[in-house]
């Protein structure tokens, strides 16, 4: 392919979550058609994920309660555009080289190679996990799973349910829950009352959103759920005879309690989805304020890669208003550099909004900081990597006998992210463990390497013919 | 300059991977003072991320002396690194597609009868008999029962960790950026960190030798090349055999924990240092995988991969004393085979050391095939040389 007609391909966006959505929306208004490519089988991403539609409708003040105006809005603005875009759901993106997406397509079961010129990353976050001895029993959920489960399903992960871990979600997850009809057994915090005083006047940078939150913490309290600050969670009580959730234990600085529930929802905030960025050679580093290595992007969302965009949470968790925002920007930025006349106050509008929103962003992360002594407390024998079954204990040996000082030769020794879910989910704690037993700060032990598939392909799916052409509708 | 360390011993080692380390290894044995310069880990280049087959047979004749050798030393893994790696003697199978590539595999038999390699050729009938999950491309093949297969993630890592233990002086993550000869003997720099200053200098630096037998008069057509490999998910235990394929191609083998490892093609370069598996080659490994193993049709591929080797134009590597420059001897440019006959490669060079003659044959491996053509003219020295060469 020719650099002249690699120009001319209609831009692809991956991910139909808020920012995909701004983003297309975007390219829609200055007259191109977009290809957007959606994991899921209707837009919305994660945050604004709509049940399927077999189900029965929930209107949307069921299903995202204050959010609801701006799912309403995401899922309005997604429907309008629907026929202007080539949309793709189910269609996971699991290998880039060379200026095509080999992108598998799940109802048919069957690989495209999309080519693009200019691509927008919009792929979102999972749940940030630092595990708990009995994590892997069943009815133990991270929050986001919890959540999903309820919005996407419309069903509970059980009766009695705690929540536990930080962040804003543990108390919107535990709000929706008890809104719901579950019973909320308690809602246990690592962070300490006193971080989210000390956050607060960071946090009235955003006082909507700030009063939401106060607002759940208000309503669970008045709804007579315990809720609990400074906790450390000590580990998920299991019944033996029904191999299933029975309960939780955590020390609050002075004893240990217990309680018993039948469900656990944890996590610890979120962490971006990078594999797609780092397949395409994106440039990352660290970035303290998210306590991961990120692909670098300058403020309108363009990567160290020519062509390349980066948007919403996949890029560095900012929630899913700033992922409306860095969506659209994203995609001024990308008709920008095509030589399409933009609104560049409009532009600088979003990026101030995007500015500001980082200084929000540092009170949470008083207000919820990630539990920093979280592998100091992690014992041993605590899974750390479900897929491989590796133990924190076996991490520590790997580093103190064969002198692993490094995400990679982590993984290469201990097989610590070599499952199915290849360090998506194991990584951060792995990384935790290991900048723990070398005494460095997290930053120095690196992070993995990204290698295709991003996520398990069948092996007949893998052996067909890729096609230039693209999926088609 | 302020803060660099001088070292001075007896052997300088350029590259920590399996023929490096095991060097090392070796001459710590011998009671010779040794220090490694690895630019990245030990064993984490070719040696580390290759497909982990142990295997003689399929070696080309010359090299069997080599590998028979290396077969000794991984009947004595444990003892000899300290861990098993996974070394598996599981039999390695090679299978023909036809009854040309069967009459080859015989051949191939008659000609390595001298090395005790124990062949066993089976004949279709009873290949379905003993493993009805093989595809029925297969037509035959030729089973060497005492090869076998090792994760080479923990094996080449952990020659070197032997090695250290046994006194020699390894530093990872420093890239040697000046090597010269000052008449008496070696000096390397890495940066400004350390400069080492040795009698003796092994070349084995995999890929990345070129540069340091330039700089001595040495060039080769050596070139990186990138295997691409793939892994499945856990699947049901089936396979016993690491399987190859008679005239190339693709080769695999199932791991204890259930995994399939898979190697074929070719993957592409991402810089110098790094690469990664090919989008048409993993279709390409995809398509075979199910070929051979019907039953691999409903598995996951969860992860690929790719590594950067030195490969020279006759698959045979340069394992000897340079022409030009005595102390130096190279040990490079397996081309994609050298993770079996490594261990062995790194015990010659260390007898070249000590001894200046090495107990196994290595003649065919002598970098002097290259230069048959300029062979009437005086060989450069490079006893007066003092500049910087390329950066290796």
């Amino acid at each position: 392919m020719t650099a002249a007609s690699s120009s001319a391909l209609q831009p692809v966006i991956v991910g139909a979550g808020p920012a995909g959505v701004r983003a297309a929306e975007a390219l829609v208004a200055h007259g191109l058609r977009p290809v957007v490519i959606d994991e899921a089988s209707r837009a919305g991403g994660q945050i604004y994920r709509r049940p399927p539609a077999s189900l029965a409708e929930r209107s949307a003040n069921v299903l995202y309660g204050f959010e609801a105006r701006r799912a309403d809005a995401v899922h309005t603005a997604f429907d309008a555009l629907r026929e202007r875009i080539d949309y793709r759901p189910d269609s996971l993106v699991w290998n880039a080289q060379g200026g095509r997406l080999d992108v598998l397509h799940g109802p048919t079961r069957s690989t495209s190679s999309v080519p693009y010129g200019q691509l927008i990353v919009a792929t979102g976050a999972t749940d940030r996990v630092l595990p708990v001895p009995g994590w892997t029993l069943p009815g133990v959920y991270t929050l986001g799973g919890a959540q999903v489960a309820l919005k996407f399903q419309g069903c509970a992960i059980g009766q009695r349910v705690v929540f536990m871990g930080t962040g804003p979600l543990l108390y919107l997850v535990a709000y929706q829950y008890a809104k719901a009809g579950a019973k909320v057994a308690a809602v246990l915090d690592t962070s300490r009352f006193a971080d989210q005083l000390a956050a607060t006047p960071a946090m009235l940078r955003q006082p909507a959103v700030f009063a939401k939150g106060v607002y759940y913490v208000a309503w669970l309290r008045a709804h007579g759920v315990a809720l609990h600050g400074g906790v450390r969670p000590l580990r998920v009580l299991g019944d033996v005879a029904e191999s299933r959730v029975a309960g939780v234990a955590w020390h609050d600085g002075r004893e240990e309690h217990t309680l018993a529930c039948d469900a656990v929802g944890f996590g610890y905030a979120l962490r971006s989805e990078t594999q797609l960025a780092d397949l395409l050679g994106c440039r990352f580093e660290f970035a303290p304020l998210h306590r991961a290595h990120l692909p670098v992007r300058d403020a309108a969302g363009r990567s160290s890669v020519r062509g390349v965009y980066l948007a919403g949470d996949g890029a560095g968790i900012m929630g899913a208003d700033a992922a409306e925002w860095a969506g659209e920007r994203a995609a001024l930025a990308l008709l920008a550099d095509s030589g399409v006349a933009v609104d560049t106050a409009r532009a600088a509008m979003l990026e101030g909004k995007l500015h500001k929103l980082g200084a929000f962003r540092q009170g949470l992360e008083r207000a919820f900081p990630v539990p920093h002594d979280w592998a100091a407390h992690a014992p041993d024998e605590l899974v750390v990597c479900r897929c491989e079954n590796i133990t924190a204990g076996t991490l520590r040996r790997t580093v103190a006998e064969q002198g692993a000082d490094e995400m990679n030769r982590l993984k290469a020794l201990s097989r610590v992210g070599m499952g199915r879910c290849q360090g998506r989910m194991c990584g951060v704690a792995a990384a935790e463990i290991l900048a723990h037993a070398t005494g460095q700060p997290v930053q120095q032990v690196g992070r993995l390497r990204g290698q295709a598939p991003i996520k398990p392909i069948p092996i007949h799916l893998a052996t067909t013919a890729p096609s230039t052409e693209g999926a088609g509708a | 300059m302020t803060g660099r360390k001088t070292l001075r011993t007896d052997v300088a080692i350029v590259g920590g991977g399996i023929v490096g380390a095991s060097a090392a290894l070796a001459l710590r044995k011998m009671g010779i003072g040794v220090v490694v310069l690895e630019r990245d880990l030990c064993g984490s280049r070719s040696s580390g991320v290759n497909y982990g087959g142990v295997r003689r047979q399929g070696r080309p004749v010359s090299q069997l002396p080599l590998a028979q050798r290396a077969h000794r030393i991984w009947g004595n893994l444990r003892e000899t690194i300290g861990t098993d790696g996974e070394y598996l003697r599981s039999g390695h199978f090679k299978i023909a597609r036809s009854e040309a590539d069967m009459a080859s595999l015989e051949q191939y038999r008659t000609k390595s009868r001298d090395f005790d390699l124990g062949l066993e050729l089976i004949s279709a009938a009873r290949l379905r008999e003993r493993c009805p999950w093989l595809g029925t491309r297969a037509v035959g093949g030729s089973l060497c029962a005492e090869d076998g297969q090792a994760n080479p993630r923990l094996v080449s890592p952990a020659f070197a960790l032997a090695a250290q233990r046994a006194g020699a002086q390894i530093f990872e993550r420093h890239k040697v950026d000046e090597v010269m000869h000052d008449g008496k003997g070696f000096l390397l720099r890495s940066g400004n960190a350390l400069e080492v200053h040795a009698p003796a200098l092994l070349n084995c630096a995999g890929a990345w030798s070129g540069p340091i037998a330039e700089y001595f008069g040495e060039a080769v057509p050596l070139r990186s090349s990138h295997p691409v490999m793939a892994v499945t998910e856990p699947v049901p235990h089936f396979m016993d055999w690491s399987l190859g394929v008679e005239g190339g191609g693709i080769y695999c083998r199932q791991v204890a924990r259930g995994n399939l490892v898979l190697g074929g093609g070719r993957g592409f370069a991402l810089d110098a240092d790094r690469a990664r598996a090919d989008r048409d080659a993993i279709a390409t490994l995809a398509a075979q995988a199910v070929e051979l193993l019907p039953t691999l049709r409903h598995a996951h591929f969860i992860r690929t991969w790719s590594g950067t080797e030195g490969n020279l134009p006759d698959h045979q590597p340069v394992l000897g004393p340079s022409r030009t420059t005595p102390g130096l001897f190279h040990g490079f440019g397996f081309s994609g085979a050298g993770f079996q006959i490594g261990p062995a490669a790194g015990e010659v060079l260390a007898e070249l050391v000590r001894d200046g003659r090495s107990s196994t044959p290595i003649e065919s491996f002598s970098i002097e095939r290259f230069f048959a053509a300029a062979a009437n003219e005086e060989a450069p020295t490079t006893a007066d040389k003092t500049t910087t060469p390329t950066p290796p």
